[in-house]
């Protein structure tokens, strides 16, 4: 018998952690023989600490499961939910940068290897640094990390680039409120992000690659630096990869609590033990990145996809998607949310249909009316725009953006001026101050809202301005997305800032 | 949280950054070790570090204070940090942070006047399916509510 017990810090947060112990005692007490594994999570959270059970008819889902549930749940008393695959939020996905996540033990290589693990280095491993880059090209992979950028033209550059050292930078800051997909990867299936930083240093010629990891991420932390030491140790890394005859390794480094380090080139220079400032552009960071050097940045998700690109092909990724949105989006359905945690799923779905139909509405059974799509630079979405597909374009024109693919759902007991105070709140604390519309903006941006919920309503055309000062007058998009989820919040919820000025009539 | 040590020693220090010397980019790694050893990053760091890296003490000031997570005081015995990003204001978060401060009598970032916790913000710590979340000297908590997190202060010595 098997009983697999997440050890995802979303999963801990809930107790996992108590009822691993329980189970073990439990079996003690009873002397029953299992082999306990701590597996990622499968990214339904709700139902989080997800236990499983394999007695040989396939993983048997229980959840979710405090200690006080576990004699129940080991003298075969609890009610159990049928088998994982079939629970319909998980029968519903296309899993595919998520295959092994909460399937194996994160830091088991052979279990990855046996889910599909390292095919695709191998494979790569046979191609040359062009054939590699285009091959990704051909998958139609966009960086995850917010921008969208193809991620094969951006390896291109870094390329053909001409240097003694190249750069694989894994951004691994994710910062912004509503997501956590690069943490349940990293935590749950680390290997695959070492495998896709390697291919990608094959690809470009690179040979040392850093990930960028926030400090918030203690246990993330701990599960990457110890999958970097057993990659290493058998060979995954080091002189010779996969028998390529070519030398990648690399390094965990921690963040330090900056918001805006989750920028590329402010990233940089925060790695080069710099201040977090962001950068002008040009230099492009794939021509002059870390240490001057050409380099790639790339985010956790875009890197940890690649794998399984190399593995089933390109044209397989490609093949699912939505116009030039290609593959898969990894949704992380957050906030006051009924049924939150990761789904990932083929580009193309609407915005409704996930927050409605998969994630069941909000916890707290009251109406959704609002969820910021692409954390906290990213546009409150109204009940109006739900039928927006999950797509760059699209959401683009329906004025918000896709991000990192966090979903916060909010019931309609939320303040939408608050919540456009709060993004102008977050921008000022998380200001690198380069840019005096950023810095000085922001805080301008509070008092005036502040001015309106005191009741002049005047003020917003105030508002509206300053918007669009920081929209046209800052270096990156801290400053120039900031107006996003401030002038969403105005536009789609006016009410939320003309009441207090009624109520004092 | 390790105690921080009664003496901040140059020796100990100079001992940290030759560790990390050989590191590209070794400033942050080092301003890390530092404090998970001191508890804080010590006036005498910086003038260590911009020394032994040939910076000027201006320089690595300017590092040290760019970045949130380092202090320059040792923080009480026990930190708490509380999320106070959208995921976690959209469960009410905010309200269940704010009474716990007043009860506390302390701002964010305060510590008790027992000298048991410090309360710092937080923005987002991946746990926005499952919030109101919070960390306890790097332990994950999920689903907070009043009752859990009066319990939780209180068994830090609050
Ligand atoms: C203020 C700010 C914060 C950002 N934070 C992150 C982050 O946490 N993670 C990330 O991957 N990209 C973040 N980005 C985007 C990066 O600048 C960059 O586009 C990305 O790392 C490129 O990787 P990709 O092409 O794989 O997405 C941020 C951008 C800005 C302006
Ligand atoms: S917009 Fe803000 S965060 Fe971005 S570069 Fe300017 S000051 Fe820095
Ligand atoms: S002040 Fe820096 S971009 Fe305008
Ligand atoms: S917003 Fe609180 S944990 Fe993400």
């Amino acid at each position: 018998m098997k009983i697999y017990i997440p050890m995802d810090s979303a999963a801990k947060a809930l107790g996992a952690d108590d009822v691993a112990d329980a189970v073990k005692a439990g079996l003690a007490e009873r002397g029953i023989e299992a082999q306990i594994i701590r597996n990622g999570t499968r990214g339904m959270i709700w139902l989080e600490p997800l236990v499983e059970i394999d007695s040989g008819e396939g993983r048997i889902a229980y959840g979710p499961v405090n200690a006080q549930d576990v004699p129940a749940l080991l003298d075969g008393k609890m009610d159990s939910l049928g088998r994982v695959e079939d629970i319909p939020f998980f029968a519903r996905q296309t899993r595919l940068t998520f295959q092994r996540c909460g399937v194996i033990d994160p830091l088991d290589l052979a279990a990855y290897e046996a889910h599909g693990g390292l095919a695709g280095l191998r494979r790569a491993a046979a191609m040359t640094g062009p054939r590699i880059v285009e091959e990704t090209t051909t998958s139609g992979l966009r960086g995850r990390g917010g921008a969208g950028f193809p991620t094969g033209i951006k390896w291109k550059t870094v390329c053909e680039a001409e240097a003694d050292q190249k750069y694989i930078v894994c951004n691994a800051d994710e910062g912004d409120s509503g997501t956590f997909a690069d943490r349940m990867i990293m935590e749950g299936d680390p290997f695959s992000l070492i495998e896709g930083m390697a291919i990608a240093g094959l690809g470009v010629g690179a040979t040392k690659g850093y990930v960028y990891l926030r400090s918030e991420y203690p246990d993330a932390i701990r599960v990457m630096n110890a999958a970097v030491e057993i990659a290493r140790a058998q060979g995954v890394l080091g002189a010779d990869i996969a028998g390529s005859g070519r030398a990648f390794d690399m390094e965990i480094r921690v963040g330090a609590g900056a918001y805006v380090c989750g920028e590329e080139t402010s990233l940089l220079n925060s790695l080069e033990g710099k201040r977090g400032v962001v950068r002008a552009k040009p230099p492009l960071p794939a021509l002059e990145g870390f240490l001057g050097k050409p380099t790639v940045v790339n985010n956790v998700i875009s890197l940890a996809t690649v794998p399984v690109i190399f593995e089933k092909g390109a044209q397989h990724y490609a093949d699912f998607g939505l116009g030039r949105s290609r593959g898969t989006v990894t949704l992380q359905i957050a906030g006051n949310v009924a049924r939150g945690g990761l789904f990932e799923t083929a580009f193309g779905i609407s915005l409704g249909e996930v927050v409605e139909d998969i994630a069941g509405g909000t916890r707290s059974g009251r109406p959704v009316k609002a969820v910021q799509v692409g954390g906290p630079l990213g546009a409150y979405m109204p009940r109006e725009k739900f039928d927006t597909p999950m797509g760059y374009e699209e959401f683009d024109q329906n004025g918000g953006l896709i991000g990192h693919a966090g979903l916060v759902i909010f019931d309609d007991s939320a303040d939408m001026l608050q919540m456009a105070r709060f993004a102008m709140v977050f921008c000022a604390v998380e200001s690198c101050g380069k840019c005096t519309p950023c810095r000085i903006g922001a805080t301008r941006g509070v008092e005036t809202i502040d001015r309106i919920a005191r009741g002049d309503t005047a003020a917003t055309g105030l508002l509206t301005d300053l918007c669009e000062t920081m929209k046209e007058g800052s270096l990156c998009a801290l400053g120039g997305f900031t107006p996003f989820p401030v002038m969403s919040a105005l536009t789609h919820f006016p009410d939320d800032f003309a009441t207090r000025k009624e109520a004092a009539e | 949280m390790q105690s921080p040590s009664p003496a901040t020693s140059h020796e100990d220090l100079r001992a940290i950054v030759s560790d990390h010397m050989h590191l590209e980019g070794p400033m942050l790694p080092m301003l890390h070790a530092i404090q998970a050893d001191f508890g804080y990053i010590p006036e005498d760091a910086i003038s260590v570090i911009a020394d032994m890296l040939n910076m000027t003490r201006a320089e690595v000031y300017g590092v040290v204070t760019f970045y949130h997570d380092f202090r320059k005081a040792p923080a009480g015995r026990h930190v708490v940090r509380i999320c106070r990003a959208e995921a976690c204001q959209s469960v009410g978060g905010t309200a269940l942070s704010e009474a716990a401060l007043a009860r506390l009598g302390i701002g964010w970032g305060g510590t008790t006047a027992n000298g048991a916790v410090t309360v710092e913000p937080v923005y987002c710590l991946g746990l926005c399916a499952c919030g109101p979340a919070a960390m306890v000297d790097g332990k994950v908590v999920g689903r907070l509510d009043a009752a859990r997190l009066d319990a939780l202060l209180a068994e830090a010595g609050a």
